[in-house]
């Protein structure tokens, strides 16, 4: 096992974008017959430097060498052409197409399209590694696992020799990952390269054979996984030893704050995306959710914050003196302004809640444009939030007049979470706050999070780290398919047990 | 197979922020360019050296004070369309039934100046057509404002249906009002009574819509800039998931500003028929509706600059007109310096947001 | 009683320049690109097989068949191509807004052919504003010899130029190519998600010129039957009129489906021309509001399908968006 043949040395690579250097000067070495992680933060560079090799970017300087020839990787289709095939976090996978014609999509076959032959190979890949696709489907009929399968499938059907996998658990169960990484570590085993990024400490080692770390585009080093442990890898990856220590204040019995009760909500196409779902929130403490992505989170967030249309149930919110408030029907600007507040994170980040055109000022006003009676808009306070903002949680930007786009992931959520604490909520709801952030900046986040909680704020942390959520909340609420399956104190809950739940009800019988 | 493939030669990235001089450097080439590509053009065809050329476009837009005040009419009307296209396009809302919006509004002052034109004191009759000209537009507008609001219906491809389907309305009208029976057109209305002709205002008959106009620049670009309106349509714009997120009611905002849009575009009808041509024909729009998109994509959608974009075409349009009098050319000539020069505007908005690096060989 | 042999075939001869634009532009929107440049194209095809004709009819001593069909057609094709590099040099590879372009190209495409029509006129000199190319129109209005001796049968199917026959074919042809090949495929996925394409190895660039450039040639092609069958090969400035939007919104009336446009230009083209059918008595007026008919059947469609929201029936998800890889 030791000596291994590379398929692939990077060498000296440069990338940057703008003034971001995203990578400098990186030597890396995939070898035949090897699982590597790659390991760094996020921002790292870690995709950037996988996405030269997939041919979607050009490096500025450097040179890529596969099976001992120098090559020049210009496109995705020169990359299929050295045995390259990435499968993306962000699936590309065309809608309204079959799981079939996505897969045979870019491929230069001899003959007619034959779309039925492509089915049965297709079917022979699934059976050889116990896949479900069915080749007929259309991609917008399928659950994100199955979109994944497909990709993995896709790769599979090219018969790439050299695999790489962008964070492939994000969306999986920890059931499924083990499934995934069965079939990894058999292609492992047939002799192919596979690269897996990720920065999920306990799947390096439980996959991998070799880690290679990454720290702000920068190469720090490889070793062996067998040779190293977590607290090393971490350090290399944050380039000081940190504690992975959460602070968890503890606040005594508190009042309940929000009450929902047998909450319903069918999506536009009539789906059900959340059923019967009734649970308590109380000032004073952190309520994480926890689920497969796509159970239900985002709408459980929007029915609260008043963008769902909701199918029955009821949401009350009780204030200091114990008067109930049916948030039923009221509209969006109505609930923010009792104090509810969504400090919501999709995946672009800019998405929603700010407007990435826009100016930190004019961000600003977004909550508050509304304060006065004027037609015209007031800039001078906002102006006045935004300095504070910037001062108090160290926003790195060239000045207020800047759009929030050019900011860093990092300083858009400080922007974005400080505006919300601003308008000192009673509810403060938050989806994937740390998502993308390095860990300073996330470290940042759970102070603030934790202090509002002190406030006497009820804090609602919807997250995807397990080790996150049971470190930093009170209680979880496990959803299941948009389902209540559980509500456990963080305390005393184990991940498995976590785990088991967000598939099944109740967690199943064990 | 030995050799190792060649990079690509050209390699384009995004630029940072170019300073506003460089921007407006490079648009100014541009139409220097263009100048001297029309030039060429118009020397192929004429056989007249350049500055012979320019110097009988510069006399046909601004030789003689009648032609200055034309000018500034047709600058003023195509202005107007851009100010009424500018709050849509800021909402991301791509409204190119400006043409229909513009006849429809004409149409209902038309049919006021008809219909009831001998009826009501003139002052009276002025603000009806005024008010049906803007509701008219409104409406326009508000049809497929609506459809996007609540399916999400493409607005591009309705609001250009809507323009034919406005134009078959003048073309119907134009025949149940024709004068004389069977000549196919109406002709100059009340001729006699002059009722609902825009009175005379200042040192030409035109003065008065420039005046109009020119308010209405400074209103649209306050509106835009500076009110609580301006900035919900710039949310929407840029991103409709924060603006519902923050509780502004996105289909209200659409709508909202769809009306105004509409609204804008019928009051440029109302100038059109009462203040210059006192008769409607279902060419009376021009092809305005599709010019001022232009307009006001070469201005950003800024209602200052579009006041220099709009001048420029229409410099273009009249300069034009006159080489092909004088040397007797077809008039559609304006129309293909025009295009020349659009398309060299058009092409240097790359060079502002990108930037090209040429690899060296190694 | 309604003359339906008499009405058929003039309805399909007014269909043709529909079918062609929307087949074309049909393609171009499935590749991603919006091109509101279509009705300029026409009219500079138009003009430009005028103009070639113009120059045939001229010089030739005597005419023959060959020349006086390949001559315009190739000058049709011709321009119809060079402005659909124009159209994507712009928008592909300069990255400039679809929509600004394409009213561009119709401002310069219409004042083109009027210019260049008008300049012809003015050449030969004729009293009427128009210029008659009877002699190249009559190889191009040939039709099948065997037609006129079938009875309805003969004018309903076989009284047609053999343009009328190409577009069928294709539109048909483009139908099998967007649906059933590997082609077709690679170019919905295109407009669909470029990105997606693009890491799929498509080569987004050459996609989009290949498939715009095809559609302006063919929708170049309508602009030419026009004028060479349709007008027996009489040029008058914008004779052709707003036929470019009319096939636009084919485009969006047949969902994006060629085969069915082949059968919803004939029912434009029989909308265009019903008033002539329906007996209004005298009122004059009331045919420019069946004309208003196309263009309110178009919006019903588009306000259903939206309302309907089945992602099959959408336009293209990237129409009107350019694509850079290094975006982010």
């Amino acid at each position: 096992m030791d000596s291994k043949t590379a398929a692939v040395k990077m060498r000296g690579i440069t990338k940057t974008f703008g003034t971001v250097v995203a990578n400098d000067s990186v030597d890396l070495d995939i070898n035949k017959g090897e699982i590597l992680a790659l390991l760094g933060e996020n921002g790292s560079g870690k995709t950037t430097l996988m996405n030269m090799l997939s041919g979607i970017y050009y490096p500025d300087k450097g040179t890529i060498t596969i099976d001992g020839r120098e090559v020049s990787i210009g496109s995705p289709r020169e990359a299929f052409g050295y045995g390259i095939g990435m499968i993306h976090q962000h699936f590309k996978l065309v809608d309204v197409l079959t799981a079939a014609e996505n897969i045979v999509l870019g491929l230069k076959e001899e003959g007619r399209l034959d779309l039925g032959a492509a089915g049965k190979r297709i079917r022979e890949i699934c059976d050889a590694y116990g896949f479900d696709v069915d080749p007929k489907q259309k991609i917008y009929d399928m659950s994100v696992s199955q979109k994944q399968t497909v990709e993995i499938v896709k790769v599979l059907y090219r018969g790439a020799d050299i695999l790489i996998l962008d964070e492939p658990t994000a969306v999986l169960t920890p059931q499924e990952t083990e499934k995934l990484f069965a079939v990894l570590r058999n292609m492992r085993d047939d002799g192919k390269a596979i690269v897996i990024i990720t920065h999920k400490l306990h799947e390096v080692e439980e996959l991998s054979d070799r880690v290679a770390v990454l720290r702000r585009g920068k190469y720090i080093g490889d070793m062996m996984t067998r040779d190293t442990n977590a607290q090393e890898m971490t350090d290399m990856m944050v380039g000081r030893a940190v504690s992975l220590n959460i602070s968890r204040p503890e606040v005594g019995e508190t009042p309940v704050r929000m009450e929902l009760r047998n909450l319903s909500v069918r999506s536009g196409d009539g789906l059900m995306k959340l059923q019967d779902v009734s649970f308590d929130i109380r000032a004073g403490e952190i309520l994480g959710v926890a689920g497969i992505s796509g159970s239900g989170q985002k709408e459980l967030l929007e029915a609260i914050a008043g963008l769902q249309k909701i199918e029955s149930g009821e949401i009350c919110y009780i204030d200091e003196n114990g008067k109930k408030t049916s948030l039923i029907g009221m509209d969006p600007f109505a609930i923010s302004s009792l104090g509810v507040s969504l400090s919501f994170v999709p995946e672009d980040r800019l998405g929603m809640g700010l407007v990435g055109n826009m100016d930190l000022t004019d961000n600003m006003m977004l909550r508050s444009y509304r304060n006065n009676r004027s037609v015209f808009t007031d800039r001078k306070t906002p102006k006045a939030l935004a300095q504070e903002v910037v001062d108090e949680l160290e926003v790195v930007t060239p000045g207020l007049g800047t759009p929030v786009r050019r900011l860093s992931g990092g300083n858009v959520q400080k922007v974005l979470v400080g505006r919300e604490i601003a308008s000192s909520p009673k509810v403060l709801l938050t989806a994937y706050a740390v998502r993308g952030l390095d860990i300073n900046s996330s470290y940042t986040i759970y102070n603030l999070l934790n202090q509002q909680k002190e406030k006497g704020v009820a804090v609602v942390y919807v997250g995807e780290d397990l080790d996150v959520l049971l470190e930093l909340c009170d209680r979880i609420l496990v959803l299941c398919a948009g389902r209540v399956s559980g509500i456990v104190d963080a305390r005393t809950t184990g991940k498995n047990e976590i785990g088991l739940m967000m598939t099944k009800l109740g967690g199943g019988n064990s | 197979m030995n050799n190792k493939t060649k990079a690509p030669l050209i390699h384009i990235t995004k630029r940072k922020v170019l300073p506003w001089y460089g921007a407006w450097g490079i648009r100014f080439a541009a139409i220097v360019l263009a100048f001297a590509a029309c030039a060429v053009v118009t020397m192929m065809l004429t056989g007249d050296n350049p500055i012979q050329v320019y110097s009988t476009m510069l006399y046909g837009a601004f030789g003689t004070t009648r032609k200055r005040w034309i000018m500034g009419q047709e600058v003023g009307i195509l202005l107007c369309v851009s100010l009424a296209l500018t709050p849509a396009f800021r909402m991301r809302f791509w409204n190119l039934g400006g043409e229909g919006q513009i006849l429809i509004g004409g149409l209902a002052s038309a049919a006021c100046m008809i219909l009831i034109g001998d009826r009501l004191p003139n002052a009276v009759l002025i603000a009806v057509m005024f008010a049906a000209s803007v509701a008219a537009g409104a409406l326009w507008a508000f049809i497929p404002a609506v459809c996007k609001a609540k399916w999400n219906t493409n607005e591009t491809l309705f609001t250009l249906m809507m323009n034919y389907v406005g134009m078959q309305l003048v073309a119907y009208y134009t025949i149940v009002w024709e004068v004389p029976k069977g000549s196919g057109k109406i002709g100059i209305i009340n001729q006699n009574t002059n009722a609902g002709w825009l009175p005379q205002v200042g040192p030409s008959k035109y003065f008065l819509n420039i005046l109009i106009v020119a308010i209405l620049t400074v209103i649209v670009y306050i509106y835009m800039k500076y009110s609580k309106h301006g900035y919900e349509i710039s949310v929407v714009g840029e991103s409709e998931n924060t603006a519902r997120y923050v509780g502004i009611k996105v289909s209200k905002v659409i709508i909202r500003t769809m009306l105004i849009s509409g609204a804008l575009c019928g009051l440029a009808g109302f100038l059109l028929v009462g203040g210059t041509n006192h008769t409607i024909t279902t060419t009376i729009a021009n092809n305005r509706g599709f010019t001022a998109v232009m307009v006001a994509w070469l201005a950003k959608f800024n209602p200052i600059a579009m006041i220099f974009s709009s001048l420029l075409l229409v410099f273009f349009g009249q300069g034009a007109s006159e080489i092909s009098t004088v040397f007797g050319l077809n008039q559609s000539f304006g129309d293909i310096l025009s295009g020349i020069v659009l398309f060299f505007i058009i092409g240097c908005e790359f060079f502002i947001n990108y930037k090209i690096h040429i690899r060296k060989s190694e | 009683m309604f003359d339906l042999v008499s009405f058929i075939p003039r309805a399909v001869a007014q269909s043709i320049p529909l079918l062609c634009g929307s087949t074309g532009e049909t393609i171009t929107e499935k590749c991603g690109n919006l091109n509101l440049g279509i009705p300029g194209v026409m009219y500079v095809g138009a003009i430009s097989g005028v103009i070639g004709s113009f120059l045939y009819e001229q010089h030739a001593e005597t005419m023959s068949a060959v020349p006086a069909i390949l001559i315009p057609l190739s000058c049709c094709l011709l321009g119809s191509l060079l402005m659909g590099l124009l159209y994507c040099f712009l928008t592909v590879t300069l990255r400039a807004n679809q929509n600004v372009t394409g009213l561009a190209m119709t401002t310069f495409g219409v004042g083109f052919g009027n210019f260049f029509g008008g300049s012809l006129i003015k050449l030969t000199d004729s009293e009427v504003p128009s210029i008659a190319l009877s002699a190249t129109s009559g190889f191009f209005r040939r039709s099948l010899p065997f037609a006129g001796s079938m009875g309805w049968v003969g004018s309903v199917f076989f009284s047609y130029g053999f343009l009328a026959y190409t577009a069928i074919v294709i539109a048909l042809v483009a139908s099998y190519v967007l649906n059933r090949t590997r082609t077709g495929l690679e170019l919905r996925a295109v407009g669909e998600s470029p990105a997606t394409a693009d890491a799929a190895g498509i080569n987004i660039t050459r996609y989009k010129y290949v498939t715009t450039c095809i559609g302006c040639m063919i929708a170049g092609l309508g602009g030419l039957y026009y004028v060479m069958d349709y007008a027996s090969g009489v040029w008058s400035n914008d004779a052709f009129g707003d036929r470019g939007w009319l096939a636009i919104a084919l485009v969006i009336f047949t969902i994006w489906r060629p085969n069915v446009s082949i059968l919803a230009s004939i029912l434009f083209g029989g909308l265009y021309i019903l008033y002539l059918y329906i007996p209004s008595g005298m009122n004059l007026s009331v045919k420019e509001l069946y004309k208003m008919l196309p263009y309110i059947v178009t919006i019903i469609v588009l306000v259903i399908s939206s309302m309907r929201n089945k992602r099959e029936n959408q336009p293209p998800a990237s129409l009107g968006l350019n694509y850079f890889r290094e975006d982010r």
